[in-house]
């Protein structure tokens, strides 16, 4: 019984904050939006019993992607009033589409075709382990290719943004080290009762 | 009604995606939020992943989720950064102005 309470609240908040999502007027509004309903939709996982899906969620999701989008929303100096235009237009094709879909999709569901499945399949062992298990033996290989992906991502990433601006002033590390205390570096002696500015110069005209 | 079952969390996914689509016909002009439209929707592909799974007592589909959020955060990072990209160049980030290919 609180199992169902805690779904309908977890679904009903999902699915205004995706509404919100779309419709928000700011950008920075619907990210934040987006973050709720990933919250909820990570709710939802451990409603249903995947634990591990749920913290993942929570942390690529709300902590890397959803935080990137927010830098990405603030970073970028555009008039999103002005996007906005013909929102109206669109509008009626968009919930037409989006109706049909919802009907055919539910239409699909209730059509008996999955057998009325009424309970979740409940494991003696910690769904953590039993993903563990799984993946770090059968599906090793592929693991190793997900991290490769996301390898080629942030190097993707990063040499796409990087430019190099002129007329900046940078570090050069290596002229930096390449200094020899002689090469910069003088002692001038300086006999007491004169400046070193002094100093120097009779220095110059010996 | 009192009762959880699988079509619960189908119809759920179902809904999400479509606001997902009804997103993209809405903001048409803005890839920002097309991205998190787009985003919207792998999460419902999503949650219809881990609902069969833990319906039917098989792990592979909450797997199959794990390597859908490998992807769909490549995607973001990918996508995110040809737009700051773009942005760049061309000062503005409406999809009309995404005609030309040279950048």
């Amino acid at each position: 019984m609180i199992e169902v309470l805690f779904f309908y609240l977890f679904a009903g908040v999902m699915l205004a904050s995706s509404v919100m999502v779309v419709v928000s007027r700011n950008p920075v509004y619907s990210v934040l939006f987006l973050i709720l309903a990933f919250f909820n939709a990570a709710g939802l996982f451990v409603l249903i019993g995947a634990e591990f899906l749920a913290m993942l969620l929570v942390v690529v999701y709300v902590g890397a992607v959803a935080v990137l989008f927010l830098f990405v929303v603030m970073m970028l100096d555009i008039n999103f009033a002005e996007m906005r235009a013909g929102f109206q237009k669109y509008l009626p094709l968009g919930l037409i589409v989006g109706g049909i879909l919802v009907f055919e999709l539910v239409l699909a569901m209730y059509g008996d075709a999955f057998g009325g499945k009424t309970a979740p399949v409940v494991s003696e062992i910690a769904n953590t382990t039993r993903l563990g298990g799984v993946l770090y033996t059968k599906y090793a290989f592929l693991f190793q290719l997900a991290g490769l992906i996301l390898l080629v991502a942030m190097i993707g990433a990063i040499s796409l943004t990087l430019r190099k601006r002129a007329g900046v002033r940078r570090q050069i590390i290596a002229e930096q080290n390449a200094r020899r205390p002689a090469d910069v570096l003088e002692v001038i002696k300086v006999p007491s009762g004169k400046t070193p500015a002094a100093a120097n110069a009779g220095k110059a005209e010996e | 009604m009192l009762e959880l079952s699988l079509n619960h969390y189908l119809t759920v996914s179902a809904m999400l995606f479509a606001l997902g689509i009804f997103g993209i016909f809405l903001n048409r002009k803005n890839v920002i939020t097309i991205l998190m439209s787009i985003e919207l929707m792998l999460l419902a592909v999503n949650i219809n992943m881990v609902a069969f799974s833990a319906y039917n007592g098989d792990l592979e589909g909450q797997i199959f989720s794990l390597f859908i959020l490998t992807v769909a955060a490549a995607e973001a990072a990918i996508g995110l950064a040809i737009l700051v990209v773009f942005f760049r160049n061309r000062g503005s980030i409406a999809v009309e102005d995404v005609n030309v290919l040279k950048g």
